[in-house]
């Protein structure tokens, strides 16, 4: 709001008019009362896409543990791994889904100590995008050990054995960071619910007011209450931005600790944070897209909105370009033959087709949205964001694969590994587990935070209300 | 009492393998030599650890899957030569056993996440079947690929009755779901060690041999205690100028330097106390090619096996 000094009628006219043109986040006249009965009824009637949804991910759940299932009582070994592949997708699929986890976290935490109000329609179903996708990347972890009744090993706790983890290995650091930060990302998702479950108290009856009234934990919405609310929230979210970054940094030692050529990586933690970033962002659009039209939020996930989200995905694909072209340079006139190997093999080998359709769909894609036409445009953005996705999917499958294909030892350097039918169903399964997930929580909870845009109204509408004050000729200061 | 236990032992989880003159005082530190000169392939050595270490036989479709389960395997390489040199075409293929270097810096050591791989006294670097989650970071961090993982559970499938009656006492039969890999038949060493010990003596050299050296009818693969400087193994690295914890040596430069085409200066290790002397860095004291080296030397893994070069009749 820039203060208007002009005090000719017709500019200021033509000026109001430009205002007026701009499509605004939000229609700033929605009254109270109507964000309630909008969001709330989120929770009771979504157009049927949401059960096609729910059921379509049920069923690929299902195809997943029926998967896992077979693996667990027949061995790792009827999932196509074999030696030296002995993390085939699992891993590639566990990165991403930590990756997706980011978004969320840059939404709700990053965006609100930067006061950017146009997070708060949508900063509730990216937080819990980030809870359900971290569920999803501790599950892979599990599916893929070769005794995962025995995973607690990895686990320090005190015990009677006085055996403990090894500190030095990166998973233990993992399972420690994993932990912490998904249950740093409960708590701060359901505490920012805490008002809006008090409505939904409110407004519910039978065993649903019950399940409510227990979980607003006597919210009454007393000053005191919002006052002690406020500054929580703040910590909270100041304790989880340095948790995403140490989460995925961690996750990039496990690779960059390691010895192996392609791996072996200084550049990897910053690299990994900002491909999680990234396919944070490009998962949000997606999901947006889908709330938007499942739970009839039109009026809340607005195109300028949208826009706003393309241009912040933009901006990010563009950090992980340049990081991803370090990468690439720091191998290739660096002085690691092995590394450099590796890199060629990537670009030449085997997995050609999906290492340039990494980098394609990675950083030429992301050029679509430079174009407003593309970025409030729902059908094209849709496109857009799963492309962007299955770039970055590719690229954490692009970062295990190769080496392992590949590695220090010419002996075992394998062209032709793929996965089989029991990998891609696990994987298949682990998106209808996310899905369904989020389908539950979107249809349980309010994924729209309500008294976050009833202040964004406010706040936006006293804005303009000063705006207009300070235009008026009366108010202008006598000096200068 | 743990918390007690872990920071008591802080120190001793955070040692660093080698450390100069780290086996001085011990009395064993199991290493091994393979003369590729003498070795010929005939693969007696992968059948005898079969029977030695209750190793399953995957059968050929899981096999060519990349499940095999062998700790030794013979690596075959065949040279197709140049037609300036002509070094390899009269000489065929080549081959390299290759089992669990027993590093002494040793990569799966420090990622895996229990602890289940971990160095003993003796140098060896041991894997503990019940301890092992199978997360498999040591096999996607060894740089030989050395490490194989129980795909499957093999107990039912590989011994059927009353084949589980040939297996060997010793060696515990492992389940599915965990990492096992090449152990300098540790069986053998533990109760040669115990036996000796009753006796009130280390155990002598020759005294244990692993089962693929003992199995090898052209005694290419020497097993012994580097802790000792009379054996046979201790006697060859000292020949070789092989020692445990030093930087890979710079033998023959020239023939390398001319190999890499004449133009590439080598980087410099840091400095061995044998190539101080340039004259006994290309021969060795009896007078003969150092041919003596570990397999990716330059990673500073610091295996406990040295393979000795083929000797290539250039000549013909």
């Amino acid at each position: 709001m820039t203060p208007h000094t002009h005090d000719d009628h017709e500019h200021e006219v033509a000026t109001e008019a430009r205002f007026v043109i701009k499509p605004k986040d939000i229609n700033e006249e929605i009254s109270w009362a109507q964000i309630n009965e909008d969001v709330l009824g989120s929770l009771e009637r979504p157009r049927p896409l949401f059960w096609v949804i729910f059921f379509a991910s049920l069923a690929a759940f299902c195809w997943g543990v029926y998967c896992e299932i077979y693996q667990y009582r027949t061995g790792l070994g009827v999932a196509a791994l074999e030696n030296p592949q002995v993390w085939g997708l699992y891993i590639a699929t566990f990165i991403f889904w930590i990756g997706m986890s980011h978004s969320g976290t840059l939404l709700s935490a990053i965006l609100l100590l930067m006061h950017a109000d146009w997070r708060k329609p949508i900063y509730r179903f990216a937080e819990a995008m980030t809870t359900f996708s971290l569920m999803t990347a501790g599950l892979f972890v599990l599916v893929h050990l070769g005794r995962i009744w025995q995973f607690y090993y990895v686990v320090a706790y005190p015990n009677e054995r006085w055996a403990w983890p090894n500190f030095s290995s990166p998973l233990v650091w993992d399972a420690t960071a994993i932990g912490t930060y998904l249950t740093t990302s409960i708590i701060f998702l359901y505490f920012g619910m805490i008002p809006d479950l008090a409505i939904c108290r409110d407004k519910a009856h039978g065993f649903r007011r019950t399940f409510y009234r227990v979980m607003s934990v006597g919210w009454k919405g007393t000053d005191w209450q919002w006052a002690n609310f406020r500054v929580t929230y703040l910590t909270l979210a100041c304790l989880l931005i340095p948790l995403a970054v140490s989460v995925h940094s961690i996750v990039a030692t496990d690779f960059a600790v390691s010895q192996q050529p392609g791996w072996h990586t200084t550049s990897f933690p910053p690299y990994f944070v900002a491909g999680a970033l990234y396919s944070g962002c490009a998962a949000i659009v997606t999901l947006f897209i889908i709330l938007r039209y499942t739970f009839r939020f039109e009026q809340y996930m607005t195109i300028p909105i949208l826009e706003k989200l393309a241009k912040l995905t933009f901006a990010i694909s563009m950090v992980w370009t340049y990081l991803n072209v370090v990468e690439y340079a720091s191998v290739w006139y660096g002085t690691d033959p092995y590394a450099k190997q590796a890199l060629i093999f990537r670009a030449t080998g085997t997995y050609a087709g999906w290492w340039w359709a990494m980098n394609i769909l990675g950083s030429v894609v992301p050029f679509a949205m430079t174009f407003k036409a593309v970025r409030t445009n729902i059908p094209a953005m849709m496109v857009v964001s799963l492309l962007l996705n299955l770039g970055m999917w590719t690229e954490r499958f692009m970062i295990v694969t190769p080496t392992f294909a590949h590695g220090y030892y010419p002996w075992t350097w394998t062209g032709n590994w793929w996965p089989n039918w029991v990998q891609i169903g696990v994987i298949v399964g682990s998106f209808g587990w996310f899905t369904m997930l989020f389908m539950l929580f979107c249809k349980i909870f309010p994924s729209v935070s309500m008294y976050e845009v009833k202040e964004m109204v406010y706040h936006r509408i006293r804005a303009r209300k000063k705006a207009a004050t300070q235009r008026a000729p009366v108010a202008q200061p006598a000096q200068s | 009492m743990s918390f007690d236990n872990m920071t008591s032992n802080w120190s001793k989880l955070r040692v660093r393998h080698p450390q100069p003159d780290q086996y001085k005082d011990a009395p064993y530190k199991w290493g091994m030599v393979i003369d590729l000169d003498a070795c010929t392939g005939c693969n007696a050595c992968t059948t005898a650890c079969y029977a030695e270490n209750n190793l399953p036989v995957v059968g050929k479709e899981r096999f060519l899957g990349g499940q095999q389960m062998h700790w030794i395997r013979i690596e075959r390489y065949w040279g197709e030569g140049t037609e300036s040199t002509q070094e390899f075409p009269e000489q065929g293929a080549q081959f390299l056993p290759m089992m669990c270097q027993q590093c002494e810096a040793a990569p799966c050591e420090i990622v895996c996440p229990v602890g289940a791989t971990h160095h003993t006294p003796d140098g060896l670097n041991s894997q503990v079947y019940n301890r092992c989650v199978g997360s498999r970071y040591c096999s996607a961090n060894c740089p030989y690929k050395v490490r194989y993982f129980n795909w499957f559970d093999y107990p039912e499938s590989a011994w059927p009755s009353p084949l589980e009656q040939q297996l060997n006492p010793d060696v515990t039969v492992r389940t599915k779901g965990v990492m096992e890999k090449c152990t300098f038949c540790v069986q053998r060493l533990t109760e040669a060690k115990s036996k000796a010990r009753t006796e009130k003596r280390t155990v002598r050299d020759g005294e244990v041999l692993t089962a693929c050296a003992q199995a090898c009818p052209s005694s290419a693969i020497h097993f012994g205690n580097l802790a000792d400087p009379s054996s046979q193994v201790a006697q060859m690295w000292k020949a070789q100028q092989v020692e445990l914890s030093a930087y890979p040596q710079k033998k023959n430069e020239q023939e390398e330097t001319e190999r890499l085409g004449g133009q590439v200066e080598l980087v410099p290790y840091p400095q061995n106390k044998s190539e101080q002397n340039v004259e006994t860095e290309q021969l060795g004291e009896s007078g003969e090619k150092l041919r003596g080296y570990r397999v990716l030397e330059d990673l500073r893994t610091y295996p406990s096996v040295v393979y000795l070069e083929r000797i290539r009749s250039t000549e013909a």
